[in-house]
């Protein structure tokens, strides 16, 4: 077994320095019942590299990647360009097969990393502070939520109909699992300026996004102000990473807590997982966030370094009085948002960004010109949805059948909606004007 | 004797390592290297983009008014940082880890080649179904395995990593309580002192009560408490237990605390994050266990990459089946696999969606391709062998520490400070460890045994390994029991010293600010 150093000899000679016969020994608290006669039944045995290899490229090929063809999926998930040296960086030893470092002596590496992206984060956010990351954009969503019901004693959570679906499903799992209400506002392509009418005393916090589901980009300013003044929090959504190099941004529009999805910096479609969740908030909150945190300080030496700190908010320390039971960050997703961004810089996100949005114009552009086709997103960065005169899960399959997925049908979405003809598509710096002439021409024969 | 390249023998000086300064702050490989805020600018990028035609005709104005000042580095400069950063850390890869309850074992590589494939790293968890029907199968196939090896009927695969597996498990209690209509009277769950941190914090935010039971004084459960404590049955929702608990030892009674639970009306949680340890050789199935979560990322040799990401399947028993979160992959009778993403239909029950998309499909993979690389033999031996390489070191190491609990152990061996002398401390030891090159084990957990020794060796770990770190270890102890103080200060030969934790939380520091009158320090 080439994964199992010990040799028959090695387990001999160990087990007489333990004094025990065979291995059997070490079982003897298990339960007559429970204990097996050998091995798990109904399974196969140990394979080469090879045949794995086999088995696993046969089952990889049944599946159409993104990259082999026109391709306009986005709804929380985004295809963007990696480049080669970030998938370098994160397959070094020292960070892939590393633990969380506490023991920072030994960790300077992760723990600078983490620094790194956390100032990142708050920069890319402009927030004051933001956290080492969490699982996933939907999970810093519903983290958030509590967290606001926590700064504010109070129970009653608002989440606007913009918000992507599976997000505020995760959020009122974790609300209503904690005995906190939470009030959904009706799904609307332009509608998250509806939380600032819907905060009221006894709102904990208002959950607003932009670009939303629909891809509508809204300024909250005025959302933020509303919740302010019934002493509310704004929680402030994103799932597109790279819209923050170009629209408005959370703390831009007075966000007291930013979560968003960074998979779209660095971090492959990999069918929905591992990402990795952004979360920052402001200054004062920083004590009731969740999720790690690394700070600067010192070593004997006087030697600037990184530890994590403010552990006693976390549930190793805090147990069933943790702000969260999180015991894991994204680490290694980190590591790649981190390395992407610093290629990137300033100047790199920005025309990254612009580029992602003339895409997604020169696409409207395109589909519009379609007959029977209206664009009903009426601001978007780089993703929008369209109605067709025709029903949109057999305009997608069709599209199939033409080469071109051409995006999520907003009845997978939101299945209790009438909105059996209406289709979310993104472009990114990855569609060519091929891709999209490619999907304008296929609609036009559909439609 | 080293030669220069001229030939000539280099001879050897008397100064010490410490006294030689260097301008560079470099020490040999070791280079020095500053944050990337220190060393870029914001108009150097490290990919070249197209040039944007600057339109931003449909953003409606909803334009970020002040840049993110982010410094960027080209592609050289970046590898090098990071490069240069890697060199700060201590890896599986580089060095034995016995990090106690984190089963730090070799990553094959394979698993990352895999991983990679474009069939599987580079689709969208929102593409037509028919288009990944390749994915859906690789969810199936490990789930089958997954319910095969702990004999349980379903599996929920979306749950992010361990913590969020027990948020699954303790939701589904918690669903199946309001389905019987006793959702807001049972609300007490019963949490061994000895538990992972996350077992109380989990409780706690799905609406539970904690209600703590203590060890024995071998380091199980105690029964008569736990009796006591099932005295009253009628607000019981249910028990999380962690077997092999975080002790390292099999609950020799935990088929009667399964009985005893469900007899109460309540359901048993149980942390898988200790599965090594009986994978292949135990079915939790067949312990009466309700929910389990798996760490693919223990068990399983999926990466930790410094922290994540994880991955928590959870295994769920017939009575906490139907209310199993969405969504789930099912095969149909054509052979055509299929989502259920909605709440209705078979999902009618269930609790709800934790996440967004399916689960850690990336993490998938990796398990799948180390499971198949195993079989059923292999990971019968995987177990096999993470037990005795953690029985080998507590019986060469009993004579010079103190063993926490008399007997076997599972995968890890369990030591208190005992043996230590008056002012020297397991921090102590585990810091000496790193001079002698390995990582630190676990240290002060589990909290039920004082300044707590926690040794998880792994399977992967050959028997020179382990030979060497008693070795190691074996002389720190001695010294320890002697109160050398110079045991204080260690490390001495890391990257980095101690560091100064206590400053970093009372005026904490999270983000690099630039220097007064600069906004990226290289402009």
């Amino acid at each position: 077994m080439r994964y199992l150093p010990l040799t028959d000899d090695d387990r001999k000679a160990m087990l007489k320095v333990i004094g025990a016969k065979s291995a059997d020994d070490f079982y003897g608290d298990v339960p007559e019942s429970a204990r097996l006669g050998g091995q798990v039944a109904g399974l196969p045995d140990h394979q080469g590299e090879l045949a794995v290899e086999r088995h696993l490229s046969k089952l990889a090929a049944k599946n159409r990647s993104a990259s082999s063809g026109p391709f306009f999926v986005g709804a929380g998930a985004y295809k963007h360009h990696i480049p080669a040296s970030v998938d370098m960086v994160i397959q070094r030893s020292e960070f892939l097969t590393t633990y969380t470092p506490y023991q920072p002596e030994i960790a300077q590496g992760t723990l600078q990393t983490l620094f790194e992206f956390q100032t990142q984060v708050a920069a890319l956010t402009a927030m004051d502070v933001a956290n080492a990351s969490m699982y996933d954009g939907s999970t810093a969503c519903a983290e958030a939520a509590v967290m606001a019901c926590r700064v504010t004693r109070r129970k009653k959570v608002i989440l606007s109909g913009g918000l992507h679906p599976h997000y505020a499903a995760a959020t009122r799992l974790l609300c209503e699992a904690q005995g906190l209400e939470v009030v959904h506002l009706p799904v609307a392509v332009d509608g998250e300026m509806a939380l600032a009418e819907a905060v009221d005393d006894q709102t904990a916090c208002v959950i607003g996004q932009s670009p939303n589901i629909f891809g509508t980009v809204t300024d909250l300013s005025a959302v933020a102000d509303a919740a302010h003044e019934k002493k509310a929090l704004f929680v402030s959504v994103f799932t597109e990473a790279v819209a923050l190099g170009l629209v408005t941004p959370p703390g831009e529009m007075g966000a007291d807590i930013a979560v968003g999805e960074g998979q779209s910096i660095g971090v492959p479609l990999g069918f929905g997982g591992p990402y990795v969740g952004l979360f920052a908030c402001t200054e004062k909150l920083v004590r009731q966030m969740p999720g790690r945190l690394c700070g600067e300080t010192v070593d004997a030496d006087g030697k600037r370094g990184f530890v994590l700190t403010l552990s006693t908010r976390e549930q190793h320390i805090r147990r069933d009085k943790a702000t969260s039971n999180i015991c894991t960050n994204s680490g290694l997703c980190a590591l790649a948002f981190t390395a992407h961004m610093t290629l990137l810089g300033d100047k790199g996100l920005r025309d990254l960004a612009l580029l992602n949005h003339e895409a997604a114009c020169d696409l409207a552009d395109a589909l519009e010109a379609v007959p029977g086709v209206e664009i009903v997103t009426p601001r978007f960065f780089n993703e929008f949805a369209f109605r067709t005169p025709m029903n949109a899960e057999a305009v997608l399959a069709m599209l199939d059948e033409a080469g071109v997925v051409g995006g999520v049908r907003a009845s997978r979405l939101f299945p209790a909606e009438h909105m059996g003809d209406v289709i979310i598509c993104a472009a990114t710096e990855c569609t060519t004007p091929e891709d999209i002439a490619a999907y304008a021409a296929a609609l036009k024969e559909i439609v | 004797m080293t030669m220069n390249t001229q030939g000539r023998p280099t001879a050897p000086t008397s100064t010490s390592v410490s006294d030689i300064e260097t301008v560079s702050g470099s020490r040999g490989l070791l280079q020095a290297e500053g944050l990337i805020f220190e060393i870029g600018t914001s108009e150097t990028t490290g990919v070249d983009l197209p040039a944007p035609k600057n339109r931003t005709g449909r953003l409606g104005g909803v334009a970020r008014k002040v840049p993110t000042g982010l410094p960027g580095l080209s592609e050289p400069e970046m590898v090098r940082h990071y490069m240069r950063l890697s060199q700060r850390n201590y890896a599986i890869d580089l060095g034995f880890f016995p990090l106690g309850s984190c089963t730090m074992k070799h990553n094959p590589r394979l698993n990352e080649k895999m991983a990679r494939l474009p069939g599987f790293g580079d689709i969208h968890p929102m593409q037509p179904q028919a288009t990944v029907q390749g994915a859906l199968e690789l969810i199936d196939e490990l789930a089958t395995w997954l319910k095969t090896l702990t004999n349980m009927p379903f599996v929920a695969m979306s749950p992010k990593a361990g913590a969020h597996g027990e948020l699954a498990g303790m939701l589904a209690i918690r669903q199946a309580l309001i389905a019987r209509g006793e959702g807001e009277t049972r609300k007490r769950v019963l949490v061994p002192a000895s538990a992972h941190g996350t077992n109380p914090a989990t409780a706690v935010q799905c609406g539970f009560e904690v209600d703590e039971i203590k060890a024995n004084a071998r380091g199980r459960v105690d029964m008569d408490m736990l009796r006591a404590k099932l005295e009253r049955t009628d607000d019981v929702a249910g028990i999380m237990l962690t077997n092999p608990n975080t002790c390292g030892l099999f609950e020799t009674d935990i088929k009667e605390i399964a009985d005893l639970i469900h007899a109460a009306g309540g359901y048993f949680y149980c942390d898988g994050a200790n599965f090594n340890a009986i994978v292949g050789r135990v079915r939790p199935g067949d312990l009466g266990v309700d929910a389990m979560h798996i760490n693919l990322h223990k068990t399983f040799s999926t990466p930790h990459g410094g922290g994540g990401p994880g991955s928590g399947p959870t295994v769920l028993s017939q009575a906490l089946a139907p209310y199993a979160p969405v969504p789930f992959v099912v095969k149909n009778e054509d052979g055509v696999y299929s989502l259920v993403e909605d709440m209705d239909g078979e999902a009618s029950e269930s609790f709800g969606r934790m996440v967004a998309f399916h689960g850690q499909m990336g993490m998938f993979v990796r398990a799948l391709a180390y499971i198949l690389s195993h079989g059923a033999d292999g990971l019968k031996q995987v177990a096999e062998d993470a037990v005795l390489n953690a029985n080998y070191i507590a019986a060469k190491l009993k004579h010079v520490m103190t063993p926490a609990f008399e007997g076997y152990c599972m995968h890890e061996a369990l030591f208190s400070d005992a043996f230590t002398a008056d002012g020297i401390e397991t921090l102590d030891i585990a810091k000496a460890l790193i001079d002698e090159g390995y990582h630190p084990m676990t240290m002060y957990f589990p909290l039920v045994v004082h300044g707590a020794m926690l040794i998880e060796p792994t399977e992967t770990e050959s028997k020179a390994t382990l030979d060497q770190f008693c070795a190691s270890l074996e002389s720190i102890a001695r010294r320890a029991a002697q109160g050398d103080e110079t045991l204080k200060g260690a490390p001495y030969l890391a990257p980095a010293r101690r560091l100064d934790e206590t400053r970093a939380a009372r005026k904490p520091v999270l983000k690099w600010t630039a220097p007064e009158g600069e906004t990226v320090a290289a402009e």
